[in-house]
């Protein structure tokens, strides 16, 4: 491919690659992310490939495997067009069923398709399910279009316009302004405005200047980036090349996790053939602008995802963090002015500079611009990744968009902006999600994670969890956080197994304070987020577990009992064959009993008792009641009269 | 190098640009606690001890003063009720793994510590790096470092150089600020090399 000299020449290569494109032809687009690789989509893809040879369809229907469509609960995907039929959750023998019927006889294969579960109807497009129907991707919206490996699906939808509009349409200084104008924000956590950090890096002295891609998300349970970068890295590169050019940068970095293969792979690709393209390197699109990307794969810290720990890492040493004072887009990699911004605030950069501040600022709240990917997932019905804007209730993402709490129980929190965020309890939620507004209820975007907790959930167990993710991703460099969060986890696995003492709850809001005051990075001034948001919402429930020993939640396994209710139990024999432990005394017409001395409280029993006898009890915080005495324990049937 | 005037705690200081908080406190005889601090090497702001509170926009904020770059006009105060609070925690939670060390003894008398208030731990060493960091910034050998993070990070000498480095040097031992950097030495002595213990010369 030769180089694109102009932009005139990318223009009439868009125009080439369109005109051999026939939009009427069949195209099967089947979901490739990591998500859907994980339920089967290579295999589908193979036997996709098998099955159009089998068929004679090669020249009738193209194929491209894409990146996430977002709805992972229901991958693998496959959209067919130009009609958009949407089949979900497809297997490989679904396939010659989908070929002959949708694509040579042109008809709709119910079964695959989307069911409504309120209305029971099918649904054909994608834009009438409700997980789609209700967002707006803007960013995350051509991952399902681009095969990922192939620029060229990149250019057909537009791709690289607004690079060559920043290079040859506008000054450094007026690319800086309009992101500046569109108010962009740090989508990965600090909420820090970008225009505002580009500036400092400009403006700053030197000749050397870096811009860097942060794909160091490390979350529990957050995927958008790497879902982002695996899917649509043309857009991430092409932001990037701008960013550069209006900080006067001439070398960028993608810092991104090893464990991300597939992101790995993709964006190697992507920088091969930008390069060959002229949309990279040296005299990019014919201007004086050279810019080289190099991409460095981190080991998977999650500490790393901190500014000056990833510099720190880039540079080859331990990645910890180090004093800030003077801030990294002034002093970053080794020791000159960076711009680092995640994935997704690059990503949102091209589409900036195409469509203009103003349309940009069209989205979102006052203090948020544009949209947001969240990665919905735990107590989810539709676990998924979903772009909003800003400014849309947490109520109509769960409840709308991901289709509420499944299994009929109730929502109790929603867990936001990773392990350093907080939880956000159900009176709150009606709250626009924007950064100044999670922050003020005492979460935080961070990168987009978000997730659901049900009534079956502790949240002292919570707090719990996200604390030892923390102290064991913790760099150690600074007391506050290594020893804080040392002692913070043991007091918190204390509670949840009935050993909190009186006080505790004041200890661990001293070394919250300690930790905010005087840790050293972000990640060990947040590190009390877990426990200071429970508390803040679910005080009652850090008191019952201190003081009764009790966790309300009958989640906590040192603090709950099972016991069977011997006026409903019908001795049918289901938990006594099923209990792993063997700890069920009983027997035909025998009242079944709970031996506690036995009992791991799998709760096992629990699950199988038939729902219309629910005589297994589970309880926390009350004795358990003495089992019957064993000549009581006979079940006396009477004889259905004829 | 321009002369910089700020204020430190009432006092009228002078320093020079470039210089920090803590560095501009010593010079004008004002004492800010360190565990972490060493003027041979680049200040590391692991310990947290030396914070101070700054004046500004009305309210106060808390840094750390051996990274801190002097500024003209600061108003810093180098103790206040937060600062004594916040700096008794930090010592009792390094006294749950040197308790008998005599420097973390001293500043516990002062900021009214309890060295009993966390569970002890196993491990001596309070991550000061001061011997990592000296073995790297000043003798240039790296014969000690870091290994692993967070709770299970621990200091660790690299065998094939402490071998050929260390007998001769051996000025990490008096950084120590727990004497649990010799624990260490000898136990790695100990354990690779138990020929070269009873070698000639020791």
């Amino acid at each position: 491919m030769a180089r694109n000299h102009s932009p005139a020449e990318l223009e009439a290569l868009r125009k080439g690659i369109l005109s051999t494109r026939d939009p009427h032809k069949p195209l099967i687009t089947l979901c490739s992310g990591s998500a859907c690789q994980a339920s089967g989509s290579k295999e589908v893809a193979a036997s996709l490939e098998a099955e159009i040879e089998k068929q004679g369809l090669s020249e009738a229907v193209n194929l491209r495997k894409t990146g996430c469509h977002g709805f992972c609960e229901r991958g693998p995907i496959v959209v067919i067009h130009p009609e958009e039929i949407c089949y979900f959750q497809i297997k490989p023998e679904d396939v010659p069923e989908i070929l002959s019927q949708t694509i040579q006889e042109k008809k709709v294969v119910d079964r695959l398709l989307y069911t409504d579960p309120v209305t029971k109807e099918k649904i054909v497009q994608e834009r009438d399910i409700p997980f789609y129907k209700y967002q707006e991707r803007l960013v995350f919206g051509s991952n399902g279009s681009v095969d990922p490996k192939n620029i060229e699906d990149y250019l057909a939808i537009g791709g690289y316009a607004a690079l060559a509009k920043a290079l040859t349409g506008m000054t450094a200084e007026e690319v800086l302004q309009e992101v500046k104008k569109a108010n962009l924000r740090g989508r990965g956590g600090g909420g820090f405005p970008a225009g505002r950090k580009w500036e400092g890096t400009r403006q700053a002295p030197g000749d050397i200047k870096y811009v860097i891609v942060n794909a160091d998300e490390g979350d529990p349970g957050a995927y958008m980036d790497r879902s982002l970068l695996e899917g649509n890295p043309h857009a991430v590169l092409e932001g990037l090349t701008i960013g550069a050019y209006a900080v006067g940068a001439r070398e960028g970095y993608i810092y991104v996790r090893q464990e991300y293969p597939l992101a790995v792979e993709n964006v190697f690709i992507a920088i091969r053939q930008a390069e060959e393209y002229g949309l990279l390197g040296e005299n990019i699109l014919g201007t004086d602008f050279d810019f080289k990307v190099i991409v460095h794969q981190g080991a998977g810290a999650f500490v790393c995802g901190e500014s000056t720990a990833l510099m720190t890492a880039l540079e080859g040493r331990a990645g910890e963090p180090r004093p800030k004072y003077i801030r990294s887009n002034i002093v970053g990699l080794w020791g000159r002015p960076s711009v680092l911004n995640n994935v997704e605030t690059w990503a949102n950069v091209p589409l900036i500079i195409n469509k203009g501040a103003d349309w940009f600022t069209q989205y979102g709240t006052e203090s948020s611009k544009g949209t947001k990917i969240f990665s919905l997932v735990g107590k989810i019905t539709n676990t998924g990744l979903v772009e909003v804007p800003m400014g849309t209730p947490l109520r109509d993402i769960i409840f709308k968009i991901g289709g509420g709490i499944p299994g009929g129980k109730k929502f109790k929190a929603v867990q936001t902006g990773g392990p350093s965020g907080g939880c956000i309890p159900e009176h709150l939620l009606d709250l626009p999600v924007g950064f100044d507004e999670l922050t003020q209820a005492g979460s935080m975007m961070g990168s987009g994670g978000m997730i659901v907790l049900d009534e079956d959930t502790c949240m002292v167990d919570v707090a719990r969890y996200f604390m030892a993710f923390l102290t064991d991703e913790s760099c150690g460099k600074c007391v506050p956080c290594r020893e804080g969060m040392r002692q913070m986890l043991k007091i918190l696995t204390r509670f949840t197994q009935g050993q909190g003492k009186e006080g505790d709850i004041e200890l661990l809001e001293q070394l919250s304070e300690t930790a905010i005051e005087a840790a050293l990075c972000a990640l060990g001034k947040s590190s009390p987020n877990p426990f200071l948001s429970t508390l803040k919402y679910f005080r009652e429930e850090y008191e019952a577990h201190v003081r009764e020993k009790r966790c309300p939640a009958l989640s906590c396994k040192a603090l709950i009992a099972f016991h069977i209710d011997p006026d409903k139990c019908q001795a049918c024999m289901m938990c006594l064959r099923k209990c792993p432990s063997e700890a069920i005394v009983g027997g035909k017409n025998r009242i079944h009993v709970i031996d506690q001395e036995k009992c791991t409280k799998c709760g096992t029993c629990f699950e199988v008792c038939p729902p219309r006898f629910r005589a297994v009890r589970k309880t926390s915080g009350e004795p358990v009641p003495p089992p019957i005495p064993e000549e009581a324990r006979t079940i006396v049937r009477e004889s259905k009269p004829k | 190098m321009s002369e910089i005037l700020l204020q430190i705690d009432g006092k009228e200081v002078r320093a020079r640009e470039g210089m920090t908080l803590l560095e501009a406190a010593r010079s004008a005889g004002i004492a800010i606690p360190t565990l972490c601090y060493h003027e041979k090497l680049e200040p590391y702001g692991g310990c947290r001890l030396c914070l101070v509170e700054l004046e500004s926009r009305g309210g106060t904020r808390l840094v750390v003063s051996c990274v801190y770059p002097v500024e003209n006009n600061l108003v810093v105060r180098t103790r206040s009720e937060k600062i004594d609070r916040i700096r008794k925690m930090i010592l009792e939670l390094l006294l749950a793994h040197a308790p008998d060390a005599f420097e973390l003894q001293g500043l516990a008398q002062e900021y009214g510590a309890d060295k009993d208030r966390f569970e002890k731990e196993a491990s001596f060493c309070i991550h000061c790096g001061l011997c990592v960091r000296y073995c790297a910034e000043v003798k240039k050998k790296n014969a000690v470092g870091f290994v692993d993070r967070g709770i299970r990070k621990e200091i660790s000498f690299i065998p094939e150089i402490a071998a050929q480095e260390c007998w001769n040097c051996k000025e990490c031992f008096p950084l120590c600020p727990t004497e649990a950097l010799q624990a260490a030495y000898v136990l790695v002595e100990a354990l690779a090399f138990p020929k070269a213990s009873s070698a000639p010369g020791k």
